[in-house]
Formats: C-alpha cells, sequence, structure tokens
C-alpha cells in the first residue's frame, strides 16, 4: 500500500509574501496546515555582535537596519539605554521631537503594515494609497536628518539638529509636471518643518477613512480575516505577545501608558483593544493606533511651536559641541575630537530600556564592562515572539490564511534576524 | 464582400475557395482579437494605475513619440517571444509546452459561433450557446496539465484550486444560461439576441437580473481573474499554474487568459445586453433616428463596459480564500440559479417574459 504523506511545501525565502526572508516549511494535508516551522537567521547580520566591536555612537545606524521600516523607534530605545546607564538628561524639547518622530515612525510602520498586510490579501490599492502618504513622512525624515530611511538622528543625550525652518520643496516645471501641478505639490511645503507636519496631521485622518472604505466593511475582507489566527489573551501573554499583537486579543498593554518614558505622560492618547483577537481585530487595533499616532504628533507640533530650546544635552563628553565652538575653544575640539575617535565610556553595570516600537515592546539590553564598547548588546526584538506563535496561529487553517498570518504579524526580518 | 472575395478565389478548385474563404474569415476575427488582447493589457495597466493614483506605462511609444505609452502591449510581446524557455527538471516537456496551447486553442475556438451583427458570424452553428459552453470548459485542461507537469508544488496546488473552481462555477454559468434559452427560445447565440429586439426594457438583463449577475460574476471566476483569482494567488502560491512558466509559454497563458476575459464580456453582452442592438432602439425621439440601428459598435460598447468591471473588480477587492470560493459557488449562486430559472419557468409558462409579463 501507498504510504500516506503530509505534503511539504517550502514558502519562502523566495516568495511574494515572505515579507522579506521568511521561509516556512508547512506541512498541510491539501490545503489545510498541519504544522508550520518557521526557518529564521536568513538576514542574520550579525547586529549584537558587531555592536560589541565599536564605540556607542558607531554602533547607532545599526539600529535603523533592525525594523528597517521604524528606524527612529530602535534608535529611542538605544538611546535611552545609554542614557540610563549615564544618568543623563535629555532637553524637554528634545523629548517632544523624539515623541513626535516615534509617532511618526508608527505611522510610517502602520502604513506600510497596511498596505502589505492588504496585499498579501490581495487588495492591491491600499498598498499605493499607503505609499502616498509614507511619501509625505519619508520627506519628514530626510528634512530633519538628511536620510529618507536610516537616519541616525537620535543620539544619546537628545537628538542630532533641531527641526528645519524650511521644508525641502519640488523643483520647477518638467515635460511630466506642470507649473500649477508644482505649486499645488508644494502648497504645504512653503512653510516650515511644523507647518508641513501640521497640515499633514490635518488631512491624514481623511485618509484612513479612504482606506478603511476599502477595507474595514468589505465583505471579502473581513471573510478573510474574522476569526482567522485567533489568540486568546492567556496565550498572547504566555508567548511573549506585546504591541498591537496582544492588544488585539483585549490586553492593554503599552508601555506608553505602563511606563511612560520622555513625555507621553503629558499627552492625551487611548489605547485601543481588540476583542476577538483574530486577524481583523489587530486591524482595526492598528488602524485606530494610526488615528491616536496622528492626535499625538499634533500636540507635540503645538508644544514645539511655543517652546524653543536646547534639542541635545551639553555634557560634551556624550553630545558634540556646537560646530562653532568646535571652530573657536580649545576644549570643544578636544571634545570633539575625542568623542569621534574614542567615544565615551559607560559606568560598570547593565541597564534595560523598552520603548513601545509600532510592533511591540523593542528592548536594548546593554551591559558595559566600563569601556567605549558595549561587553554585550542584546535586543529584544517584539517580531521574534511573534512568529513563534505562527505554528499556533495558523495550524488547521489554510495556506491563504497564512499570508493573512504572516501580515497580521507585522513582521520584519532586519529585527527577528538581527 | 464575401462574393468580392468569391470573385478573387475562382481560380481555385471549388473545394479550396471554401476553405481559403474561411481561412480568411478567421484571420478577419482573430487578428483584431489579438490587437484587443494586447491593448487590454494596456488599458488594464493604465486603469488600474489611474485607480491607484499612478501614471501606468507611459513611455514606449512610436517612432520616438512617447504616445501615452501605446508602444507598451508590443514591447512586451516582442520581449517575451525572445526569452528563453526554462523547462523546469523533472518536468514532462510534451505535456509542458502543450498546455499553454491547450488553454489557447479553446479560447480562441469559442470566438467561431460569436455574432457580430445579423450576419457577422463565422459558423452559424444551431446550438452555439453549447459550443462556447463546451469549449470555456475546455480551457481548465490547460490550467491542469500546466501544474501536473510543472513538477512544481505551488503549480500543482494553483492546478488542484483551478479545476475545483472553473467545475464548480461552470454549474451556475451553465444555469444562468438555461435560463437565457428558456426566454430566448433557442440556443442560437444570433437568435438569442434577436429575441432582445424592442428597447433595452426588453433585454435579458431586466426580467433574469439575477442570472444576469451571477453569469457574470461566474464568468469572472471562470476566467481566474481577481477576486476569484486563487489558482495565480500571487501572494500565496506566488503565480500558480504558471510559476514555472517564462517567455512565449507565459505569454500563451497569459493571451489566453484575456481572450477569455473579452470571450465572458462578449457573451454577457451578447445574451443579457441585446447584443448588437442598440439600447435607443424603441425610445420616442431617437428611436427613428440613425442611433438607434443596431450595429457592432454597440457590441462592443457593451463589451468594454464588462471588461471595464473586470479591471474594477481586480483594483478593489481583496482575494476570496479558495473555500470561501467554493461556498459562494455551491451555496449561493447554484439555489439562486436553481430559483430563478422556477420564476422562469413559471412566467414563460404564463405567456410572460418577451415584454416581461402580460
Amino acid at each position: 500500500m501507498a504510504e500516506i504523506r503530509n505534503y511539504t511545501l517550502n514558502f519562502g525565502p523566495q516568495h511574494p509574501a515572505a515579507h522579506g526572508v521568511l521561509r516556512l516549511v508547512l506541512e498541510m494535508d491539501g490545503e489545510v496546515i498541519e504544522r508550520a516551522d518557521p526557518h529564521v537567521g536568513l538576514l542574520h547580520r550579525g547586529t549584537e555582535k558587531l555592536a560589541e566591536t565599536k564605540h556607542y555612537l558607531q554602533s547607532l545606524p545599526y539600529m535603523d537596519r533592525l525594523d528597517y521600516v521604524s528606524m527612529m523607534s530602535n534608535e529611542h530605545a538605544y538611546c535611552m539605554a545609554i542614557e540610563q546607564m549615564l544618568g543623563l538628561e535629555v532637553p524637554v524639547r528634545a523629548q517632544y521631537i523624539r515623541v513626535m518622530f516615534d509617532e511618526i515612525t508608527r505611522l510610517l510602520n502602520h502604513l506600510m503594515w497596511l498596505g502589505a498586510h492588504g496585499l498579501d490579501i490581495g487588495a492591491m490599492t491600499v498598498f499605493l494609497y499607503a505609499f502616498r502618504e509614507r511619501e509625505d513622512l519619508m520627506d519628514c525624515y530626510e528634512a530633519v536628518s538628511g536620510a529618507r530611511m536610516h537616519a541616525a538622528y537620535y543620539r544619546p543625550g537628545g537628538v542630532y539638529r533641531d527641526l528645519p525652518d524650511t521644508m525641502p520643496r519640488f523643483k520647477g516645471a518638467s515635460k511630466w509636471h506642470s507649473e500649477a501641478e508644482m505649486k499645488a505639490l508644494n502648497e504645504t511645503r512653503e512653510g516650515s518643518m511644523l507647518d508641513f507636519i501640521e497640515a499633514f496631521t490635518e488631512r491624514f485622518p481623511g485618509y484612513v477613512d479612504e482606506y478603511e472604505t476599502l477595507l474595514t466593511d468589505n465583505r471579502i475582507w473581513k471573510q478573510r480575516t474574522v476569526g482567522v489566527g485567533v489568540v486568546s489573551p492567556e496565550r498572547a501573554l504566555q508567548m511573549g505577545f506585546t504591541g498591537p499583537m496582544i492588544r488585539g486579543s483585549g490586553i492593554a498593554w503599552d508601555l506608553r501608558k505602563k511606563q511612560p518614558y520622555e513625555v507621553y505622560d503629558r499627552l492625551t492618547f487611548d489605547i485601543p483593544v481588540g476583542v476577538n483577537g483574530d486577524c481583523y481585530d489587530r486591524y482595526l487595533v492598528r488602524i485606530e493606533e494610526m488615528r491616536q499616532s496622528n492626535h499625538i504628533i499634533k500636540q507635540c507640533v503645538n508644544w514645539l511651536r511655543k517652546n524653543p530650546g536646547p534639542v541635545i544635552s551639553d555634557d560634551h563628553k556624550v553630545a558634540p559641541p556646537k560646530r562653532q565652538e568646535v571652530k573657536e575653544e580649545m576644549e570643544a575640539l578636544i571634545h570633539h575630537f575625542k568623542l569621534f575617535s574614542e567615544g565615551f565610556s559607560l559606568p560598570k553595570g547593565e541597564a534595560y530600556a523598552a520603548v513601545e516600537h509600532p510592533k511591540g515592546e523593542f528592548g536594548i539590553y546593554l551591559l558595559s564592562d566600563g569601556s567605549n564598547k558595549p561587553y554585550r548588546l542584546k535586543i529584544r526584538a517584539p517580531g521574534f515572539a511573534h512568529l513563534a506563535g505562527m505554528d499556533e496561529m495558523v495550524r488547521g487553517h489554510m495556506l491563504a490564511d497564512v499570508v493573512a498570518v504572516i501580515g497580521t504579524q507585522d513582521i520584519v526580518f532586519g529585527e527577528i534576524d538581527r | 464582400m464575401i462574393e468580392l472575395l468569391q470573385s478573387l478565389l475562382q481560380w481555385l478548385p471549388e473545394s479550396l475557395q471554401v476553405l481559403a474563404i474561411i481561412l480568411i474569415k478567421i484571420v478577419v476575427i482573430l487578428a483584431p482579437l489579438l490587437v484587443a488582447v494586447a491593448y487590454l493589457t494596456y488599458a488594464e495597466r493604465k486603469i488600474i494605475g489611474y485607480m491607484q493614483i499612478r501614471i501606468g506605462p507611459n513611455r514606449v511609444g512610436f517612432f520616438g513619440h512617447s504616445l501615452w505609452g501605446l508602444g507598451q502591449p508590443i514591447a512586451d510581446a516582442v520581449k517575451l517571444m525572445f526569452k528563453e524557455i526554462v523547462i523546469p527538471s523533472g518536468a514532462d516537456k510534451f505535456l509542458f509546452i502543450v498546455a499553454p496551447m491547450l488553454s489557447m486553442g479553446p479560447a480562441l475556438a469559442a470566438w467561431a459561433v460569436i455574432p457580430f451583427g445579423d450576419e457577422l458570424i463565422l459558423a452559424d452553428v444551431n446550438a452555439s450557446l453549447l459550443y462556447v459552453l463546451a469549449l470555456t470548459s475546455l480551457g481548465v485542461y490547460g490550467v491542469i496539465i500546466a501544474g501536473w507537469a510543472s513538477n512544481s508544488k505551488y503549480a500543482f496546488l494553483g492546478a488542484m484550486r483551478s479545476a475545483a473552481q472553473i467545475v464548480s462555477y461552470e454549474i451556475a454559468m451553465g444555469f444562468a444560461l438555461v435560463g437565457v434559452l428558456m426566454a430566448a427560445g433557442s440556443i442560437n447565440l444570433g437568435e438569442i439576441v434577436q429575441a432582445q429586439s424592442g428597447g433595452f426594457w426588453t433585454w435579458f438583463m431586466v426580467p433574469l437580473a439575477p442570472l444576469f449577475v451571477i453569469y457574470f460574476i461566474s464568468g469572472v471566476a471562470e476566467t481566474n481573474r481577481a477576486p476569484f483569482d486563487v489558482a495565480e494567488g500571487e501572494s500565496e502560491i506566488v503565480a500558480g499554474f504558471h510559476v514555472e512558466y517564462s517567455g512565449i509559454t507565459f505569454a500563451v497563458f497569459f493571451l489566453a487568459e484575456y481572450a477569455n476575459m473579452i470571450l465572458v464580456a462578449m457573451l454577457t453582452a451578447l445574451m443579457f445586453m441585446g447584443g448588437w442592438l442598440s439600447p435607443f432602439q424603441g425610445l420616442p425621439v431617437v428611436g427613428d433616428t440613425f442611433l438607434a440601428a443596431p450595429s457592432l459598435i454597440w457590441l462592443l460598447a457593451k463589451a468594454s463596459i464588462f471588461l471595464f468591471l473586470f479591471l474594477w473588480f481586480r483594483a478593489t477587492f481583496p482575494r476570496y480564500r479558495y473555500d470561501q470560493i467554493m461556498r459562494l459557488g455551491w451555496k449561493v449562486f447554484i439555489p439562486l440559479t436553481i430559483v430563478w430559472l422556477m420564476v422562469v419557468g413559471a412566467v414563460i409558462m404564463a405567456g410572460g417574459i418577451g415584454p416581461w409579463l402580460h
């Protein structure tokens, strides 16, 4: 008699829904998943080990490259760990800027997630709508740091520089765009960066309504997400889920509220939670989070407009002195030279700092032996725990649901493989 | 036209004359069809592009002019023709090559019985509706054989899904057509169109509205288009049955899909929207002008509406899951069509349908 075997399908790493380099070995009974075995490590770049060979400032740009769709949030955790060990005060304005960019980053991440999730389930158009808004937010990144993605903007002690007074504009008419079109494109870019961000927050809720029109009440979308990948609150806790993954299951766990860092305790916002813990609830939670982030950004813009001030610590052992001072003062020149060659040393000890990253709790654990390099740097990536729940979430579902679950977990391999 | 041809072909023996004329007719139908297929891909990219706030192809043109990218489909075709056909190791070489032809063949052959006007038809078969139904069902063999011969698990899954899907929707589609032939009292497409003459309220889309909707949706499912495109399901099984195909073999699958789309749009227009009949026919004022005259243009315009719907669906809807498609087909469409057949039967018994109930 012929032996009956499960159908084993190698899902990825070369697969349109693999979100990078996910490799799932699926054991299937027809279309039904019996077991899903995620294989990780295909994007392993040894970030943690590399950090041990560089001084603290030099490994900061590596953090951008962990979760490469929410760059500044990664930097934030890293800077917070260093500040915690040094006991360094961050100027309030810098804290507001950080919070504002954390929320901009959350929008960036959730827009990317929305587009990718939609695309996975076959709703192609949302992807391009989401990218229209991402483009504006990327421009904010670029205006403030010079880079669209890997910003390296947060520094221990504050942020690299204050918000610019002008936004970059589109230049002149071309064969493809008339003068009037360019004028319309530049309309919100005439003032300062804060004006641009404020204009964005004004129009963004309308955009979210557009996404919701396409998806929220769409019967096919509901059929594809309701009751798929259900996680009970107990299991979500046991598996170490964080962020929207645990909030979708109905547990209001958010570090911004539970252990407020920076100025989150001065801002008003709500934490949306789901009820059923399925893909649809997590979708609703993230959509609402976008609206809340927008609200937070608005509050930050208002505060930042009224309160000028320093944006980085004046402790020149950690933060570089002003360029002008470097030209004029011997001591500033020495500080500058020492900071960018030797770097700074942390006291002996350890620290763990975590932020509410768009995907969940993103933590940096630093172990210092007192030198200018970390003895050990451990990254707590939220996606890793979520991916570990993959098997449980898809078992008994169909192949198409695997794709929906990958989407709902909002997986990015930069942080999982590190 | 035909007489002119006959006089030109006088020098040939009698039997060859007939053959030559048929061949010329085939070319006259297929050449515009293939051009239409090519430009349907262009229309798809442009229309979906604008729906998604993009521009779509706008660079490739002719003789140094970009012309809104009108040269794109031709450039694509040329590129695909010159690409290597990669045959995967372990594939059944013969079946692998034959599969695209098997899906292309029926897609084109069905056009033989499509009437473009009162007299404009290649083969005026009495049972043309049955012929069309038979040939559209044959298309699934190409898909199954492609999936099987590729020796790839993704392709195999795609083939299985598409086989199940096409077979299920065939039933709903067939039942919808039964309603049409009951109402028209004929299974000849030309006569079906004639039975609808009298004005747009006598078109079968009015008394057979549910069947009309079901037929078109089944047609979308039958051609494996979004939101029923699980057989290719980009994000799940990569490209489904044609993952392993490249170059011209891939292009042939592509052509077959689009030829089928046009066919379904055409059939819907013929059976439910009065084919080449004018919508102004029988209206008080315009009914007497040239606008009320039946014309090929009306047929093409009606078919274009459905083609646009195909593209619109694709830009709007998420993809169904495989079991949900089955549920929709078996538990919603088939019962609905059966119920409506009863209604149609009862109305006909009462002497109605033509201009509805009297």
